[in-house]
């Protein structure tokens, strides 16, 4: 074997240093790239961004005739069946957006070679993932608007007027969509291939959504199966939801016959903060070989 | 084995230190190296051709100058930095087309270019390297739609736009037709004249021929040869043989002086030689007489040292 050391002169010609603040402004380009990209792929569209949409067309029409909810005794009052469950199609899409859209976008670009090629280019990490959420907040904003447009203008279900209840929504569409994401991104680790990412994450998000309230009403699960949905963030996103859109008088329904927007913002929170834990650890451009 | 050449190269700046430095690196997979303790240099400005078979070693070697992969042991320094520590400033100055992708199906070409365009300091112009490339007819097609060939031309393009220093390329011209081989090799001349360092990886004997100013042949995980292309294999390699048919059938001799051999073989015979060829070994002769080689001796070490351990990658 020949010598060890490096003869050579070392000292190789200085790199240039790259401008400062290019993270956040590449960041700020991909938002419209990813945004582009997403908008431009059939399924996801469907699946993630019209989805909760159908889901509530389907509801208030199927159950149109099945009356009002929380009816007073005399036949007053009360919520058609389509309003009831708008708060837990907000919620829903809010999770769609985040974990399924990007578990399975950023599983395919591992696997199709994407990352690969970000990894050998310049691009900062943080930029990868500015695009991504930005990315999330557009589309999730979007999808939001196209439900309370539905469901008022279709569906003709009253919304909310009172400015603490919009105050409300907006943080708890934040800690939503932001826990979301981070979630969705941590999960994008687990499938072994691009292909099997649905496989992998759809099932996961729809049984969260039929055991948080979104689709079935919570107290009509089982004490047992109530307390399961009540470790994940999705049955206390629906619940913060219910609170603004559901009149008052529909919280003591709830679990704890309340709102609980404390455990809330809690439950939430500790989510959040696990899934920058989990993405901090785990996300890697490519899986470095063993 | 050897680790570095004095050959003249004409292009290669020598008073600068190495572009790439390799000393002793291999590369193990659990119990199987693929990487046996390979050494070489690439001045600044040289092209630089990495041949070998397939499972040779030549992708886990240029994956882990470009960072993707972490060595087992030995000494690697690109642009005189560590790959394993390389950070964003330095990936800025590499141009880096992998061997295979799939990817970003639902872009154009020109948006795919301008994205990457916007990660480096000092880019090329977009437009011009979609013409350089051969791209302009597609610039607004979706890669998705893009032929095979077509997408590694967008490969290429996303490694040159940020105007590397040191060019990566491996496999560049699988699955390209002749007429953009042609295309593609001058690309390559233009950029090492604006005086590019490229890496290239290929199969293609005279693709290496046109482009490298030296070469060298990994086998079974290590060099077995590294030259300008017209040395390689020593001159024993190179010399002529005349062949031709007699009455005991096909007859063959090595000869540094082809001419006076057949001329005293006519003379001898005092006919015509039936089937007289002489030969001159092609770099596609030497090349393969030195992976036989090396695969051979691999082969006879394997079965010394480890019984079960058949190569495989």
């Amino acid at each position: 074997m020949s010598e060890s050391t490096l003869t050579r002169p070392t000292a190789a010609k200085p790199i240039p240093a790259l401008p400062r603040g290019r993270g956040i402004r590449l960041g700020l380009k991909r938002i419209g790239y990813e945004t582009k990209t997403y908008f431009r792929v059939g399924d996801q569209v469907f699946f993630t961004f019209l989805f909760p949409v159908v889901m509530l067309a389907i509801f208030a029409t199927a159950f149109s005739t099945s009356g009002n909810i929380g009816t007073n005794p005399d036949g007053s009052g009360g919520i058609t069946q389509g309003a009831y469950y708008l708060p837990g199609m907000i919620a829903a899409g809010i999770l769609l957006s985040g974990v399924q859209n990007l578990a399975t976008d950023i599983a395919t670009e591992k696997s199709d070679g994407t990352l690969k090629r970000l990894g050998g280019s310049p691009l900062p990490v943080i930029s990868y993932f500015i695009g991504k959420m930005g990315q999330v907040f557009v589309t999730s904003l979007a999808q939001i608007a196209l439900l309370l447009l539905v469901a008022r203008v279709v569906f003709a279900i009253e919304l909310p007027t009172e400015p603490e209840l919009w105050a409300r929504f907006v943080w708890l569409y934040l800690l939503g969509i932001i826990t979301s994401a981070v979630l969705g991104i941590a999960l994008s680790a687990v499938p072994r291939s691009g292909k099997s990412a649905t496989a992998v994450v759809i099932p996961i998000v729809l049984v969260l959504q039929f055991i948080s309230g979104v689709y079935l009403m919570f107290t009509m699960l089982p004490e047992w199966l109530q307390n399961i949905a009540s470790v994940f963030p999705l049955k206390w996103l629906a619940q913060g939801m219910r609170s603004v859109f559901l009149p008052e008088n529909f919280a003591p329904l709830e679990q704890n016959a309340g709102w609980e927007l404390g455990w809330v913002a809690a439950i939430m929170l500790i989510w959040c903060v696990v899934g920058l834990l989990l993405c901090r650890f785990t996300f890697r451009w490519i899986r470095k070989d063993g | 084995m050897t680790s570095s050449t004095s050959a003249p190269q004409a292009s290669a700046d020598l008073s600068d230190p190495p572009v790439v430095q390799v000393r002793n690196l291999v590369k193990r997979y659990g119990a199987h190296a693929a990487v046996r303790g390979v050494s070489f240099d690439i001045s600044r400005g040289e092209t630089f051709a990495l041949l070998g078979p397939n499972g040779a070693g030549k992708s886990t070697t240029i994956e882990i100058l470009e960072g993707y992969r972490d060595r087992s042991s030995g000494e690697v320094r690109v642009l005189g930095v560590d790959p394993q520590k390389g950070d964003l400033a330095w990936k800025a100055q590499l141009g880096i087309v992998l061997q295979s992708s799939a990817e970003a199906a639902h872009v154009t070409v020109r948006e795919q270019v301008e994205q990457f365009a916007a990660y480096y300091t000092h880019p090329r112009d977009v437009d011009e390297v979609i013409a350089a490339v051969g791209l302009t007819e597609k610039a607004g097609t979706r890669i998705g739609k893009l032929s095979g060939g077509q997408r590694r031309r967008v490969d290429v393009a996303l490694g040159v736009i940020g105007r590397p220093q040191l060019l990566f390329l491996d496999e560049p011209t699988t699955g390209f037709d002749p007429e953009a081989r042609r295309h593609f090799w001058e690309l390559i001349r233009s950029l090492k004249a604006e005086g590019t360092t490229i890496l290239l990886t290929t199969h293609y004997l005279d693709e290496a021929a046109q482009l490298a100013d030296r070469v060298a042949v990994i086998a079974a995980g290590q060099l077995v040869e590294i030259g300008p292309v017209g040395t390689i294999g020593g001159a024993d390699a190179r010399t002529p043989v005349v062949r031709w048919r007699d009455a005991t059938g096909l007859r063959e001799e090595r000869t540094s002086e082809p001419a006076a051999f057949v001329t005293a073989l006519a003379l001898q015979s005092g006919t015509e030689p039936r089937d007289l060829e002489v030969i001159r070994p092609s770099l596609e002769d030497i090349y393969l007489g030195l992976v036989a080689a090396a695969d051979a001796e691999a082969a006879e070490a394997a079965e010394t040292t480890e019984p079960t351990g058949a190569a495989h990658v």
